[in-house]
């Protein structure tokens, strides 16, 4: 056997470790200067005026405030039609029936669905909403895309949530004579909506950042949107579009910053509410 | 009897119940389905027509002139997320196995929901702070235009990474601690017991974070837009520009119509299929470990 050079364990411990401090001192370091750009960049932009009127020239000038009341639009129609569809398949799969082929179908479906890049279900989106359905770029059509988009999310974290309400709760809800459905609707989602709103709120992070499925879909326009039907531009395509043709770096820096902080509000509310149910859920 | 009317009744409504339930659930399947009959509808077509060959190993994409080859784009989007991986993937790991094995409590308490937090910051600042500090760092450093393979490859390793390091920390600790004590206890170090314990226990799950990664990588599309450059030719070199298939679509969209949009349709076709394989690779991968163990 080929004699191999070792190291003392000892001394490859050191050396390991400080490698993987240096490593992840990396990796730490370039994450946060990412933060730090766009907010120090970003922050003296953003003003009252900014958040609340209207841009103009292109963007040029003005704020972003009809760019903000799209992605509100745009993110609530996408959670309005997410959420029963994923609930309602993470309640079928959990409560309604058993391990089997119809369940591993549903799962695979899911899984499958996950996978795919946002640009294909931006192609989707404007062959189906926009053109076959003629709903043309609009509210709806992005809406009804991002929908599709999050539904992945939502069946897998409810689906979670659900499972991981302890077997005892139903018992006791059947041993007291309610159906199948009053339990589920009385006793089990109580007990896993901290989970399934975590789920939800994710889903509300990737689709407020989300770009490339929106722009086929909702379009570009930069007017106040007035139906659903209206043409919109969501924030994160307000950035792309700002900074791809170099409109205006500091306004672009100013919606990144506003686009980051809401994602990262959004997702401290969520590892808010996580840490509540992991502590609840393992104290029980 | 009223009782027995009652339950029969709630039997009844239950049975309905069920049956909308299951229709809900087949939505993601559904979506699935029409997802993948539309793509395929509009891009088979143009493909069949001008001859699968053409479209897949063709290298000249000129779609004024009816020319409809994707090699260059298919090379491209594999470079650039081999190129991710090559950078995410070591960064990744050793940043999960710091936190979860050498750092004390305290550091990998703060950082793990922070790097978490990172995790959900849109591509498109990635691609934009990308274009603004990464691509003339390049163009000084290394010449050339700074657009290219190698921006796109940093731009991506760094997008994934807070995939990567999040599923793997959370593998890592569930790996039962009571394999590190048995390790210990036999005298083994740290990283001894790291690396022939507890690397191998959590190791599907190593391999899953990895492959959403990768998935994450060969998907994206508005950051690489930014930092590749674009030019649809096959990159002789880290710092030539680079054209995926993703920014292949998203380019040309916009103004795109008739055959030229159904040739981005088959784009789009190629796209879904590598990473159909590659999930399925992967996945496969992944049990066949899972099985081992």
């Amino acid at each position: 056997m080929k004699k191999r050079f070792r190291l003392k364990p000892k001394v490859e411990q050191k050396a390991v470790q400080f490698l993987l401090c240096l490593m992840t001192s990396i990796a730490v370091l370039i994450l946060i200067f990412i933060l730090a750009v766009i907010l120090k960049n970003g922050l003296p932009e953003i003003s009252l005026e900014f958040l609340t009127k209207n841009p103009a020239h292109m963007g040029r000038e003005g704020g972003i405030f009809s760019t903000i009341v799209a992605t509100l639009y745009l993110t609530v129609i996408a959670l309005l039609v997410a959420t029963p569809l994923g609930v309602g398949t993470a309640i079928y799969l959990t409560e309604y029936t058993f391990e089997g082929i119809v369940t591993r179908i549903i799962r695979f479906g899911a899984e499958c669905l996950a996978g795919i890049p946002s640009i294909i279900f931006g192609l989707f989106g404007f062959i189906l909403f926009v053109n076959k359905l003629k709903f043309g770029w609009s509210i709806l059509s992005g809406g009804l895309t991002l929908a599709f988009m999050v539904l992945p999310t939502i069946i897998r974290t409810s689906e979670e949530a659900i499972k991981s309400v302890p077997a005892a709760y139903r018992l006791v809800s059947y041993s007291l004579g309610s159906t199948r459905w009053q339990t589920v609707t009385r006793v089990v989602l109580p007990s896993a909506s901290p989970g399934i709103i975590t789920g939800v709120i994710l889903s509300l992070g990737r689709s407020i950042g989300e770009t490339a499925a929106v722009i086929f879909t909702a379009g570009s326009a930069l007017h106040l949107p007035s139906s659903l039907f209206s043409s919109a531009r969501t924030m994160s395509v307000h950035f792309y579009i700002l900074a791809r043709e170099g409109i205006s770096m500091p306004k672009a820096y100013g919606t990144a910053a506003v686009l980051v902080i809401a994602i990262l509000l959004v997702n401290i509310v969520t590892y808010y509410l996580m840490g509540k149910y992991i502590t609840r859920s393992s104290r029980e | 009897m009223a009782g027995g009317n009652m339950i029969a009744r709630h039997e009844g409504s239950d049975r309905l119940i069920k049956i909308s339930l299951l229709v809900v659930a087949f939505s993601a399947v559904s979506v699935l389905v029409i997802i993948t009959i539309f793509i395929f509808e509009q891009g088979l077509p143009i493909m069949m027509k001008y001859g699968l060959k053409n479209f897949l190993l063709g290298q000249n994409w000129f779609p004024s002139e009816k020319s409809f080859g994707l090699l260059p784009m298919i090379v491209g989007s594999l470079l650039v997320t081999l190129g991710a991986l090559v950078i995410g993937v070591p960064l990744g790991l050793a940043s999960a196995i710091f936190l979860t094995e050498f750092s004390n409590r305290r550091v990998s308490r703060f950082l793990k929901p922070v790097i978490e937090l990172l995790a959900g910051i849109p591509s498109v600042v990635y691609g934009f702070l990308g274009l603004m500090f990464l691509v003339p760092f390049i163009r000084e450093k290394f010449g050339g235009s700074g657009l290219s393979v190698l921006a796109a490859s940093i731009i991506l390793g760094i997008m994934i990474l807070p995939t990567i390091i999040s599923i793997s920390i959370d593998s890592i600790r569930a790996v039962p601690d009571s394999y590190r004590e048995g390790s210990i206890a036999l005298g083994a170090t740290r990283w001894q017991t790291v690396r022939m314990v507890v690397l191998p226990a959590a190791r599907s799950g190593l391999v899953a974070g990895i492959i959403l990664g990768m998935g994450r990588a060969i998907g994206e599309t508005m950051a690489v837009i930014m930092v590749a450059g674009n030019a649809a030719d096959i990159p002789g070199s880290l710092l030539a520009p680079v054209r995926t298939l993703t920014s292949n679509i998203a380019l040309e969209m916009a103004y795109a119509s008739g055959e030229h949009r159904e040739a981005l349709f088959a784009t789009g076709v190629v796209l879904f299929v590598i990473i159909m394989i590659l999930n399925f690779l992967a996945n496969l991968a992944a049990r066949k470990q899972y099985r081992k163990k």
